[in-house]
């Protein structure tokens, strides 16, 4: 029987119903007195010297109140990264300053350059055309090999444009040489990991205001982690002490990472707001988005894998070059290597591994984490490697990858590129997945599909990720600046009901129920009594946001602990209401008991009690009923699982649809159902997106010609097929109080891999042995050209 | 992009060349051109409105004529820039030859675009490339030869509501749907 509330019960979204009933508070939605508008000017060309700007034509154009360019902003300091990698000679990575506004030179088309404030946004944009910019263009360079070859240089810290040349695990390497040396086979795979767009369904946003009399900024900003911001930007770009700076992330529309990094727009609306003496709003266009949000993935990849006579894996080497683009955004030096190098060992024993990493700039848009970040780019290079090495040995796919899965009974398991594993059966989500594809009568399937004159493909994929991001102390010695804790305070009310003030934002993810169900489990009460607070730096203690599917794991366990401090309290309160030893008070279904009696209290008295005590002791017992935790992880949490898909390919016109897809995911405890399955349908549509539709151009001047939603092929309901979804496979997480791992990312990290393992499964008889995603209806039809001639 | 084409126009290599040479000839060739000045003996300044798919623009710049070598061959090249809408690039080889029946243009056109016209226009830009140099050759070969009313159709056809005054174009509602 389900439960109807509490851990486990498939609650229904309470935020849905302001979301559904267009009742949602988004950033835009906000309107401060007196608000002026912002526009940003950017560069047209991906690389040139900025010889002048001349705004004095739009400085007089009708409504104008400022415009402002670098000059203005000499005091500020550039945006931040918040990652630093150390090279393989042990240098650091070279880290050019990012401007807020373009200082002397541009670097990707889309790069700000000044800034036009108006009464209205039109009058802005007028008046932006005005601006009369003298650019010498340069030339740019957009591929990664023509950048590490001696093409243009985009910062002069970095003349060879290589951000840091990365060995991970140095000592392995001549380990993984030798046994690929000596192997009974050794599979090749050079692949392309494709450039995304997140295209969160509302565009980037932000308002800056100030308070002369109070001294005080305020900033509103789609954002999914608002102190994170506030201490990047307060400490580090605009020198503003915290008490001094509030930031406000009030209901945001989709994220997947790319509202994750501080931006120059949040950095300028707040400077700018006090400098004209009052409030702005800056509000991308999509075409704006396209050009300024950090964008995703985009690696290129060479990948061996030794194998032995019965297919065991030897070793693993693979060699990447990753787009950093133009500057280093937050996170872009830990995607390509702490997110990627440490997920090479996938769910399997392969005992060494080695990886070189090389970041690149480019005069391209910023490359940041995207749903999975780094994770995905793992995967799918494992995934397809390891299903052509099952093609080039003649062994099943599901069975190659059984022979080499780590062992249920081998957990915690080290892997050799640094994580331990806690806990994991990836026989078991492999046999879910198998049985729930109904492979049995696949062959039937197959000889339908000829029938219609289809070609018919089977792609198997297994993933493995990190998430609970992150362990402070491990993170740190990877370069990460900060620690990646989370913080939480309970807040009994008198009356009983509890507010929960979080530092992990929710943007689409369903925290508003989900972390409801579990202090309501907690406390024995309704879900109703329990509200959730987040996105506000005036009412969270803190908080290091939402990413990396670490909600529940870090910031579900910072209530738990919280919770639990909470009962301690009341068992304080209890004990001396009922005048027992605190030791014998227990706490059961919203009642405080002495153990062994008849003596009981609820929650209420308790709660009423600590708000209106008459005879507490003061020296040991406290008024009041709130308490915060910060929980640090011990570990990462590793989410598993076997996604199994089937294609029909039209070898005539190369199109691909997908006929069928099923995922057995292993996300430890899940708190609830309804909602899980929610974020593996979303991870999965964004997973095939990009496998199937998404691709991110630039020509070869830089131009981005991608930049519309005619151009950039989003993924629509009718590409997608009904999913499988199981998560009955649990093995919790051994070190956070739920035993939950994550489930946010797992889709968008599991299914590429099995798409194109389908697509080239389908073709394979025609010697098509890899096609890069997206697989486009002209991408397969070239391949399969490209092999029968 | 890259485009050749060739006219064979019925009048003498002279008067194809002096033609060449004269601005107003050029500005009634250029489709979408609105103003167009003589700055030197080899330079011009011109504003051309143009439509490429949803993006319409108009755009000031300066057309230049190169690698002269008088009643044989020139390079004509222009850069426009047009605001919110980005900038367009481009330029042609153009050679003359004798022929029976009058003189052959030959033309080797090159076009580039950047900004807005490259992210929402890219799709559409060979074709439109491709079309304003056939157009701007057919105009040309239509005025060498004194045959206007062609002419006039092939304006009307590239101004594309061409008739509304400067300023309404520049704040169509398109513009502001795209921009």
């Amino acid at each position: 029987m389900p439960k109807d509330q509490g851990i486990g019960a498939s609650s229904k979204r309470r935020e849905d119903v302001r979301f559904l009933t267009g009742k949602g508070q988004y950033t835009d939605d906000i309107n401060r007195p007196g608000q002026t508008y912002a526009y940003f000017l950017r560069s047209n060309v991906a690389h040139g010297k900025i010889n002048g700007i001349d705004t004095s034509a739009a400085a007089s154009a009708p409504g104008v109140v400022g415009i402002f360019t670098a000059k203005d902003l000499e005091a500020a300091g550039g945006v931040p990264c918040g990652w630093q990698v150390t090279d393989k000679h042990g240098e650091p990575m070279k880290e050019p300053k990012h401007p807020i506004l373009a200082e002397g030179k541009v670097c990707h088309v889309g790069d700000p350059i000044a800034a036009v404030i108006a009464e209205s946004l039109n009058q802005a944009r007028d008046a932006a055309e005005l601006i009369d910019l003298d650019i010498e263009e340069l030339p740019p360079v957009i591929d990664m090999r023509a950048a590490i070859s001696g093409g243009p240089t985009v910062h002069d810290e970095a003349p060879d444009n290589i951000c840091f040349d990365w060995d991970f695990i140095a000592d392995n390497k001549e380990a993984v040489d030798q046994a690929i040396a000596g192997a009974h086979h050794v599979t090749t795979l050079t692949l392309t990991n494709n450039r995304l767009v997140a295209n969160a369904v509302e565009p980037r946003c932000a308002i800056g205001e100030y308070d002369a009399a109070r001294d005080e900024h305020t900033l509103y900003t789609t954002s999914q982690n608002p102190h994170v911001i506030r201490l990047l930007m307060g400490a580090f770009v605009l020198s503003i002490p915290e008490h001094k700076l509030r930031v406000v992330a009030p209901d945001v529309g989709g994220g997947f990472g790319s509202k994750i990094y501080h931006y120059a727009e949040e950095a300028f609306v707040t400077w700018a707001a006090k400098a004209v003496g009052r409030p702005i709003k800056w509000t991308a266009d999509r075409s704006e988005s396209f050009m300024s949000d950090a964008q995703g993935r985009d690696h290129q990849t060479k990948v061996e894998l030794a194998l032995d006579e019965n297919g065991k894996f030897l070793a693993l080497r693979c060699e990447t070059l990753a787009n950093m683009g133009a500057y280093l955004s937050t996170f872009a030096p830990c995607v390509p290597t702490y997110l990627h190098g440490t997920l090479l060992s996938g769910n399997y024993t392969t005992p060494v591994i080695h990886t070189n990493v090389k970041a690149v700039f480019t005069n391209t848009v910023p490359v940041d984490a995207y749903r999975g970040a780094g994770r995905p780019e793992a995967t799918f290079q494992l995934e397809r490697t390891i299903d052509k090495a099952a093609r080039e040995m003649g062994i099943d796919p599901v069975e190659l990858r059984k022979r080499n899965f780590i062992a249920p009974d081998a957990f915690p398991y080290q892997t050799p590129v640094a994580v331990q594993y806690d806990t994991g059966n990836y026989g078991a989500t492999m046999d879910k997945a198998v049985a729930m594809a109904d492979l049995d009568s696949y062959a039937a399937r197959k000889t339908a599909s000829e029938a219609k004159g289809k070609r018919r493909g089977l792609g198997i994929a297994s993933y493995i990720e990190a998430c609970g991001i992150a362990p402070s102390s491990l993170v740190g010695a990877l370069g990460a600046r900060a620690g990646l804790y989370e913080a939480a305070t309970v807040r009994v009310n008198p009356t009983g009901n509890v507010a929960v003030m979080t530092g992990s934002h929710s943007h689409g993810q369903g925290h508003e129920t989900t972390f409801a169900q579990v202090v309501a489990e907690m406390l024995g009460c309704d879900e109703a009594n329990v509200d959730i607070v987040h996105g506000d730096t005036a009412k969270i203690p803190f908080g290091m946001g939402t990413y990396g599917s670490r909600s529940i794991a870090v910031g579900g366990s910072a209530i738990v602990r919280s919770v639990e401090k909470i009962i301690e309290k009341g068992k304080k309160i209890a004990a001396h209401l009922m005048e027992a030893a605190e030791a014998d008070v227990t706490f059961a279904d919203g009642q405080f008991s002495v153990a062994g009696t008849d003596k009981s209290v609820d929650w209420g008295t308790v709660a009423l009690t600590a708000y209106v005590p008459h005879n507490f002791p003061h020296e040991t017992l406290e008024p009041g009923l709130e308490e915060t935790s910060f929980y640090d992880p011990a570990n990462f949490t590793y989410p598993a699982g076997a996604y199994i898909c089937e294609v029909e390919v039209d070898a005539d016109t190369g199109k691909v649809d997908i006929a069928s897809f099923v995922a057995a995911d292993d996300f430890g405890n899940v708190i609830n159902p309804m909602i899980v399955e929610g974020q593996v349908h979303g991870g999965l549509t964004q997973g095939l997106g990009q496998a199937l539709l998404e691709n991110c151009v630039y020509d070869e001047n830089g131009q981005l010609v991608s930049a519309s939603l005619m151009d950039y092929a989003m993924p629509r309901a009718d590409d997608m097929p009904s999913f499988g979804v199981d998560h009955s496979c649990q093995t919790p997480c051994t070190h956070n109080p739920l035993g939950v791992k994550g489930c946010g990312e797992a889709g968008a990290i599991g299914s590429p891999p099995a798409l194109v393992n389908a697509v080239v499964d389908a073709l394979s008889d025609l010697g098509v042995t890899h096609i890069d995603m997206p697989v486009s209806p002209g991408r397969v039809w070239a391949a399969i050209q490209a092999a029968q001639n | 992009m890259e485009m050749q084409g060739e006219r064979l126009i019925e009048a003498s290599r002279n008067e194809v060349w002096t033609a060449l040479n004269d601005p107003e000839v050029l500005k009634s060739c250029i489709p979408g051109c609105e103003e167009m000045e003589k700055t030197s003996a080899t330079e011009f300044t011109a504003t051309v409105v143009q439509k490429v798919g949803p993006v319409k623009a108009r755009f000031k710049g300066a057309v230049e004529l190169s690698d002269i070598v008088p009643g044989e061959s020139y390079t004509i090249s222009g850069e426009g820039k047009g605001g919110a809408a980005g900038f367009a690039r481009g330029g042609a080889k153009v050679t003359l030859a004798d022929q029976d029946g009058g003189t052959l243009l030959s033309y080797a056109a090159e076009a580039r675009v950047g900004g807005k016209l490259a992210q929402l226009g890219n799709r559409l830009i060979n074709g439109f490339a491709k079309k304003v140099a056939a157009d701007f050759f057919d105009r040309f070969q239509a005025v060498v030869q004194g045959d206007t009313p062609e002419a006039e159709k092939a304006d009307a056809d590239a101004a594309e509501g061409g008739d509304a005054p400067p300023e309404e174009q520049k704040k169509g509602w398109l513009k502001r749907m795209i921009s």
